[in-house]
């Protein structure tokens, strides 16, 4: 096993990331991009299922009973449809229905959808503008970002909503009662009494859909984003140095792991101290 | 605010309904034709598409004179696929069954088509299954493995539960299916593996690790008592574990090893990355290449993801 490869010119971009990728930038440096991007699509796919998976899952504990079936038909039929499959449809239907950049659909003329991406400010006050052929300037998510983020974002969402309301249910009636008899009203019950019971529940179920949501990145692959297993897989086709990029990988994925479940233990333990 | 919803919620949804209603049925095409199909685009679907590849999307590349062995394949293992979900034979005739029905199913495939031609639904039936059926040993001893008294038994299965759970599966099928022939010795056996074995073998070791997480907290679910009281009659530990323990568990985590196998049947529409046409590599294979139905790729994603809903949702509800 030698690593010295990663100094040598990797010989091929990225479509898309922070660090500038230029022709010979070395394979440490592919790789890195690549895991941003990783990062860059995995971490708001993260808070954005939370906040869906958490309207979700209470929406399937109402009384309502249309809502209610909405919620649980949206559950039911995104769980049991592979991700993958979602990945393809929506980059299909990204980037045969929307209109080609020129044409794009602008909203306020300053966030620009189109088979190109989506266009928006940035923040330094680049504006995009319409040009002849394309959008130009402004901060811009390309198609395959889009199609990535709104595939894990549905999917995970839906597993979510499931842990949500398993966790709710798990807290007993006798909680809710006693509470309301000690003369609490309806929302200091849902704060101080089925929440921190519901949260012990739900945090260790949660730190696995996380997991599962950075895994699931890697299926960017599919699709042409260039994430870090994506990256990888080229540079193995390159470099033919398969053990170490494969072992780059599992190093990386692992120390995310292992961040990420640290930091829900660290929630864990606080959830259990009643300290949330 | 019930009653806000009462207003809101139709008055939003109705268009929607009407309008998908409108798209998949009313203005859709059911024929395989593809000049009704290009005039519909746009207000109604194509499932023309699905009339006209079915075929080459349920079957993939078997080739056509012989998917009648594939047909029966399909029918026979999802028949007792749901079967073995709804609990129809005792555990001793269940596995009876698919021990007769698995060796039957390669035989009337092999002498179909070779290995790498098969594929669609029932290559994904297959790799599931079959998958799942490989890995559930492997899992067993994993978990126990874990429990073990003895350090090094017990660090050699964390470690490798560990590490395989901490990789995304598509780097381990990338591994099994670009690099492995690279070491694999090819005389030792003949011309080395095939695709389709390799990619079988890793499924079944990458969800091994999985299952055995799930296993564990049956494990963990069976009173300590339970396997003293097998000591105290003075079972051995295989009997103490295959008679006593192993039984109580495995119907403890029943629910989760059923969530498990749907994950695993979700999955394998991955090994479509690594050029093995299943379900949905089968859809990409029929539509791809041909120009003039490329632009009808949604229905036939819908179709497919139809499919998948019918075999999940229906599994889990069948064990309930």
């Amino acid at each position: 096993m030698n690593f010295e490869f990663l100094n040598d010119p990797a010989g091929f971009g990225l479509s898309e990331g922070w660090l500038q990728i230029a022709f010979d930038s070395p394979y440490w440096h592919v790789l890195l991009a690549g895991l941003l991007n990783t990062l860059k699509v995995a971490l708001p796919a993260l808070i954005i299922s939370t906040l869906l998976g958490l309207f979700i899952g209470l929406g399937q504990l109402v009384r309502h009973p249309l809502l209610r079936a909405l919620c649980k038909g949206y559950v039911n039929l995104f769980r049991n449809v592979p991700l993958l499959l979602q990945l393809l449809a929506i980059y299909f239907a990204i980037t045969q229905f929307f209109p080609i950049a020129s044409q794009a659909w602008s909203l306020g003329d300053s966030f620009f959808f189109s088979k190109s991406g989506l266009a928006m400010p940035a923040w330094g006050g680049d504006t995009p503008v319409r040009g002849r052929f394309s959008i130009e300037g402004g901060w811009v998510l390309s198609p395959e970002y889009l199609a990535v983020l709104l595939a894990l974002v549905v999917y995970t969402a839906a597993f979510i909503a499931e842990v949500v309301r398993a966790g709710i249910q798990a807290v007993k009636p006798g909680m809710r009662q006693g509470a309301l008899a000690l003369g609490l009203n309806n929302s200091q019950v849902n704060r101080h009494v089925v929440l921190p019971l519901a949260l012990r529940v739900m945090v260790p179920s949660l730190s696995n859909q996380y997991l599962n949501l950075l895994k699931n990145a890697s299926l960017g692959v599919a699709v042409g984003y260039p994430e870090l297993v994506s990256v990888a897989n080229t540079a193995i086709n390159q470099s033919g140095k398969a053990v170490e990029c494969v072992l780059i990988i599992l190093v990386t994925y692992a120390l995310l792991s292992a961040v990420a479940s640290g930091l829900m233990n660290l929630l864990n333990t606080r959830v259990n101290r009643g300290a949330l | 605010m019930n009653r806000i919803l009462w207003v809101v919620l139709p008055v939003l949804l109705a268009p929607l309904v009407w309008a998908l209603l409108d798209w998949a049925v009313f203005n859709a095409v059911f024929v395989p034709n593809l000049q009704a199909c290009q005039q519909a685009a746009g207000q109604g679907a194509c499932w023309g598409v699905v009339a006209e590849k079915w075929r080459v999307i349920l079957f993939g590349r078997y080739p056509l004179e012989e998917q009648w062995r594939a047909g029966i394949v399909l029918v026979l293992w999802s028949v007792l696929l749901f079967a073995t979900a709804a609990r129809v034979f005792k555990a001793r005739h269940g596995f009876m069954a698919w021990s007769l029905v698995l060796p039957a199913s390669a035989v009337l495939l092999a002498t179909g088509a070779p290995t790498n031609l098969w594929g669609g639904l029932p290559l994904t039936l297959i790799l599931s299954t079959v998958g799942f059926g490989l890995a559930f040993p492997l899992a067993v001893l994993l978990a126990l493995g874990r429990q073990s008294s003895n350090t090094w038994v017990r660090s050699v299965c964390t470690a490798y539960i560990e590490l395989l759970r901490a990789l995304p599966l598509v780097t381990v099928l990338f591994l099994a299916a670009f690099v492995l022939p690279l070491w694999l010795p090819t005389g030792v056996l003949g011309e080395g593996l095939d695709l389709f074995t390799r990619v079988l073998l890793t499924i079944a070791l990458f969800s091994a690790a999985y299952l055995a997480e799930v296993l564990r907290g049956g494990l963990q679910a069976v009173p300590q008592g339970q396997g003293m009281a097998a000591k105290a009659l003075g079972l051995n530990a295989f009997q103490r574990n295959m008679l006593v323990v192993l039984p109580q568990a495995i119907r403890a985590c029943l629910p989760s090893l059923t969530n498990s196998f749907v994950t695993l049947f979700k999955e394998c529409s991955l090994v479509s990355i690594v050029a093995l046409f299943e379900l949905t590599g089968a859809l990409s294979l029929a539509l791809a290449g041909d120009v003039l139905w490329r632009s009808f790729y949604l229905e036939g994603y819908l179709f497919i993801g139809l499919v998948y809903w019918a075999y999940c949702f229906g599994l889990s509800k069948t064990v309930k």
